[in-house]
């Protein structure tokens, strides 16, 4: 069982998206954390790039897997995690409080077709 | 550490070797400029300071840390760990072969390109396919040649649109990594509940925008796509093509051939059914066979023989290029070969029998203490599956295979393919007899009954190596890659 | 009837069969429907015994011809101490698969960390692999390292000296990508550098370097992972891993990635395979490193040991995500590399550099004051040379005379680039190999030609 939460939306890739004022906050959900394991190494996007919705735009390496992380929503990278860097394991612990990017400049129409809670906790029951 | 670092034992001063002293004419040599100072190397490498005696010590002991073939059963699923023959390896020492420089006028090489174009005529009879290239250095650098000829083929005939690649979701993950390498999109085929290619989702995948279905028969669960020839006709009627991972081939070597399986390119892995040695990781061998659509794509230079002898033909205009520096790992071509001559065909079609009648056995004589989801009537290796014995006792495949080593086995493949959980896939090749299957089929069976009323001494195995089970998470977190 | 290999006996396989439920051996492959199963086996030749195969073998040897070799151009014949073939022959080095199971390959883990170490000490780099196929599929892995390191790059700059089937391999893999090579051309003999600035935009990767050249001269790359960096493209110099004993090391020229063929170091000519590729990065690129790394890590009770690491990286994880294909690598050659350097040490390979390059220097020296041939450039070079000759006739007369005193004279470069303006160049490689006697065989061969 993981752990989904009422008020983000998701994308079919595993990914959240928290809404705070003109930024977007983005990280994995408790499903993709639980199939890695230990998470080992984040790699963090550069600033200032801008990524369309379904680019490859970090990834999450455990010891055994590696997962591409696909942009859910377009939008240019205004921050990046730092935290994660030495300790990508955070992911792990609170994968819900541990973003790993922020967006800036993002597409509502592209928040608009992401599930909401519902909608994704209906899709894991599928996979 | 059991046995040191070589780098640890050096004490300054100490030679291992020695050349003989420079001889040439004094004068010349003092006055022989030394390279311009900006293009001098300035920083010391350290390299070990040892004797002679310190390194064969040294490599000695690491060998009696490692475990090939020549030690014990080595039932590791779609690696094929046969017997090396020490003939081939003889005959890859000859003097006549090994100091033979490649860009030697081949009015010189006669002997070695003979061998290679007889290994080709065998390997086309073998596999049914029409010619090939021996260059591809390694089984995925045959996956590489073969789909760089599929896209050159579909771009000559300016069918551009063939951008994907249909792969079955059991496959090694060389298969779609060698086609996202050439550029193509990948598409997973599922499984039906046999195990084999579900032909409604590949009906439904197939359009023209596929290039080629890139499959292995047997499958990775050793089991044969009974479907295959409905499988190459689907295929072509959209004007795809068929690609062979030629991993599999010691289970149908002699009985079946992948040309008449409706297979357009084959590749093969010499340091697996020809009983090249895996040498810890290669080198390895991976010569790709096709058919004449594809044959003008092969890459140059192409061996062939006039009436002067066997030549290299740069030629051909549509063929992909290079792609390795010469014509192909010959020592390990030349290995092949001699299992050919030694074998017949008569031998290689005993080879594959006995492979099977092998798998078939340890797979009847587990069945009771263990899950083999596809069933036992298997081709040269079976897939068992411990998710109950997960859930009952918390033992995982990994842990069985660890208790394996304490015994002297290497583990099977664990983990693979991923379509079966807690999957462990037994290959035990024909090199082995019934005694020593026997003898493995007990071990193991023991290990499971074991795990049952003891599991966590299972969990906490391997206890007889220099080591136990390492933090794998340590070795990344804080790296150490070099002395 | 027993056939190689296989153990069984009739009464084996009668035991066998009961206990699967079959009675012939023919029902084992029942699931083969008639159309594919074969009726007789492959058409090859009937099966031998160990003599008659050997016999066989030594017939075809005897059409293979041994000479003195003056070959280079990737190939190279040095001296190889017998440490060598002896410790690699060791059965389970030989006969073992990749160390996955780490308990059980302390040794050859340990071989290989002793490899990776040795190739970051000779290229003054952070981190290497446990080795690649060859140098040319060396190139093709930096390539595909560089255009996955920047976003949108999709050129990498090629030097136009770098080994012909270098670039042709090269050109090979860019093929159907949708990634571009981008020639920097070559003036005197070495590539020119002072075109890098106009070549050099935001689409390029990278761009990848080779010293010694394909003319076995030696390049300057001083300033160039500078302007690389500017533009975010990096750069990979191409060696023969025993120059390095002589001329200035990747690392020290600030590159970012180090490639080449260790078959200068350990491995015979074997008619050009197996050979032995290797990559060593800068720590920062780590994680795109290709193929497989050996790191050392702890067990539970605290002893140090070696395991196979960031396996992320490769394709059994990625899959279609990886940025290489690589599986087998060529384990038993960078074995064979390691016993090597582990024998000759820092001291023995700058003596081997040193021996090569002064007898290169003997034969270049003496070989220019011949009428008819000179040497084509006058640049700095390590242990090969190129000759042109003044007509096609001569040469040919050259390589004859030569090849009657058992010597390859060299390799023409026209082999290599298939072009008819490079038949008159002669590539003539030279190593600690050659006798003082053979070098004064050469020239007194090459005097009675060319007078």
């Amino acid at each position: 069982m993981s752990k989904v939460i009422e008020n983000l939306r998701y994308s079919k890739d595993h990914e959240w998206v928290r809404i705070e004022g003109d930024l977007a906050y983005v990280g994995i959900t408790d499903h993709a954390q639980q199939e890695l394991g230990e998470i080992v190494f984040v790699e963090l996007p550069p600033l200032g790039e801008r990524y369309r919705k379904g680019e490859e735009i970090s990834t999450v390496e455990s010891v055994k897997a590696a997962s591409a992380i696909i942009n859910p929503i377009e939008g240019v990278v205004k921050e990046a995690n730092e935290d994660l860097d030495g300790s990508p394991e955070l992911i792990n612990e609170d994968c819900y409080t541990h973003h790993l990017y922020i967006l800036t400049s993002f597409s509502e129409d592209d928040y608009g077709e992401l599930l909401d809670a519902e909608a994704y906790q209906s899709y894991l029951e599928t996979l | 550490m059991r046995e040191p670092l070589l780098i640890d034992q050096s004490k300054q001063g100490r030679k291992a070797y020695c050349y003989p002293p420079l001889d040439l004419p004094k004068g010349f040599s003092q006055a022989l400029p030394p390279l311009p100072k900006s293009i001098q190397r300035e920083q010391l490498a350290r390299l070990p300071e040892v004797s002679e005696l310190d390194v064969v010590r040294h490599f000695t002991r690491l060998s009696t840390m490692a475990h090939g073939v020549d030690n014990g059963m080595y039932p590791l699923g779609s690696c094929t760990m046969k017997y090396n023959p020490k003939l081939s390896e003889h005959i890859a020492k000859m003097d006549a072969f090994t100091k033979i420089h490649p860009l030697q006028d081949v009015s010189t090489t006669q002997g070695s390109l003979s061998i290679m174009f007889n290994l080709l005529e065998d390997l086309s009879s073998i596999t049914g396919m029409k010619w090939g290239t021996l260059q591809p250095l390694a089984g995925a650098h045959g996956e590489y040649t073969g789909l760089k000829m599929v896209k050159a083929y579909f771009e000559k005939r300016g069918e551009t649109g063939r951008t994907k690649i249909l792969i079955p979701s059991s496959a090694h993950g060389t298969n779609p990594a060698s086609a996202m390498v050439n550029g193509f999109e990948v598409l997973s085929i599922e499984a039906n509940e046999k195990g084999q290619v579900d032909l409604d989702d590949l009906e439904a995948k197939l359009d023209d925008s596929v290039a080629a279905v890139m499959m292995t028969n047997p499958n990775t669960l050793g089991i044969f796509e009974q479907d295959i020839l409905i499988i190459s006709k689907m295929v072509h009627a959209h004007g795809a093509m068929m690609y062979y991972d030629g991993a599999n081939m010691n289970a149908i070597l002699g009985m079946a051939t992948p040309g008449e399986m409706g297979f357009d390119v084959v590749h093969l892995n010499l340091h697996k059914t020809f009983a090249t040695p895996h040498g810890g990781g290669g080198p390895g061998s991976g010569p790709v066979m096709v058919n004449d659509a594809l044959r003008p794509f092969l890459p140059k230079p192409d061996i062939q023989l006039t009436d002067s002898g066997y030549v290299l033909d740069w030629e051909s205009e549509d063929s992909i290029g290079k792609v390795s520096m010469f014509w192909g790992n010959f020592l390990v071509l030349l290995r092949a070969y001699v299992y050919i001559l030694r074998m017949g065909s008569e031998g290689l079609r005993s080879a594959s029998a006995h492979a099977v009648l092998n798998a078939n056995y340890v797979a009847k004589r587990l069945a009771d203490v263990c899950e083999i989801p596809y069933g036992t009537q298997c081709m040269h290796e079976f897939v068992i599956s411990l998710e109950e014995y997960r859930q009952k006792y918390g033992i995982r495949a990994q842990d069985v295979a660890k208790a394996l080593i304490d015994k002297g086995y290497h583990p099977p493949t664990m983990y693979f393919p991923s379509l079966v959980s807690e999957a462990l896939m037994i290959e035990p090749t024909e090199s082995e007899s019934l005694e020593t299957l026997e003898a493995f089929i007990l071990v193991f069976r023991s290990i499971l009954a074991q795990a049952k009323e003891d599991p966590e001494y299972v969990k906490g195995a391997p206890y007889s190596t220099p080591v136990g089970r390492l933090d794998e998470v340590k070795a990344i977190k804080e790296p150490n890659l070099r002395y | 009837m027993i056939y190689p290999y296989i153990p069984h006996t009739d009464e084996d396989r009668k035991i066998m069969l009961e206990a699967i439920g079959l009675s012939s051996m023919e029902e084992l492959f029942s699931g083969l429907s008639e159309d594919i199963l074969l009726s007789d086996s492959v058409p090859i030749s009937q099966g031998r015994t160990e003599d008659e195969v050997q016999r066989m073998i030594d017939s075809i040897a005897q059409r293979n011809v041994r000479g003195i070799p003056f070959l280079g151009c990737g190939c190279y014949d040095h001296i190889v101490p017998s440490t060598v073939e002896a410790l690699s022959s060791l059965p389970s080095f030989v006969t073992a698969y990749t160390p996955y199971q780490a308990e059980m390959s302390q040794g050859l883990l340990q071989a290989i960390y002793e490899f990776q170490s040795m190739v970051c000490e000779i290229t003054s780099m952070d981190v290497a692999n446990a080795s690649l196929y060859d140098g040319a599929n060396a190139a093709t892995e930096a390539a595909s390292l560089m255009v996955s390191a920047k976003r949108h790059a999709s050129v990498v700059l090629v030097s136009s000296t770098i080994h012909p089937f270098t670039l042709q391999v090269l050109q090979t893999w860019a093929k159907g990508t949708g990634r571009t090579l981008r020639l920097v051309a070559e003036k005197d003999g070495v590539v020119d550098l002072s075109l890098l600035p106009s070549l050099l935009d935001a689409d390029c990767a990278g761009l990848i370097v080779q010293s010694p050249n394909r003319y076995g001269l030696l390049e300057s790359y001083e300033g160039v992972a500078e302007i690389l960096h500017e533009q975010k493209a990096l750069l990979a110099i191409s060696n023969d891993p025993l120059s390095l004993a002589m001329q200035k090391s990747p690392g020290e020229w600030g590159a970012d990635v180090a490639i080449g063929d260790t078959q200068s170091l350990g491995l015979p000519l074997a008619y050009g395979g197996p050979s032995c590729g290797y990559m060593a990065v800068k720590e920062a690129l780590l994680r795109k490193l290709p193929g497989r790394l050996v790191g050392m890590s702890e067990d539970a009770k605290g002893r140090k040991g070696f395991t196979l690491t960031f396996q992320a990286r490769e394709q059994h994880i990625k899959r279609e995500r990886a940025t290489s294909n690589i599986c087998s690598n060529h384990a038993l050659a960078a074995l064979m590399t390691t016993i090597h350097l582990s024998s000759l040490g820092w001291d023995g390979m700058v003596e081997a550099a040193n021996q090569s390059y002064a007898k290169a220097h003997y034969l270049a020296y003496h070989l220019a004051q011949l009428p008819g041939m000179t040497l084509v450039w006058d640049k700095p070079f390590w242990c090969e040379f190129p000759l042109v000759f003044s007509d096609p006739k001569r040469l040919r007369k050259f390589m004859q005379e030569l090849r009657n005193e058992g010597i390859f004279a060299g390799v023409r470069l026209s082999t290599l680039t298939r072009q008819v303006k490079d038949e008159l160049v002669l590539l003539v490689a030279v190593t600690e190999k050659r006798s003082r006697e053979e070098l004064e065989l050469y020239l007194a061969a090459a005097r009675r030609v060319m007078k």
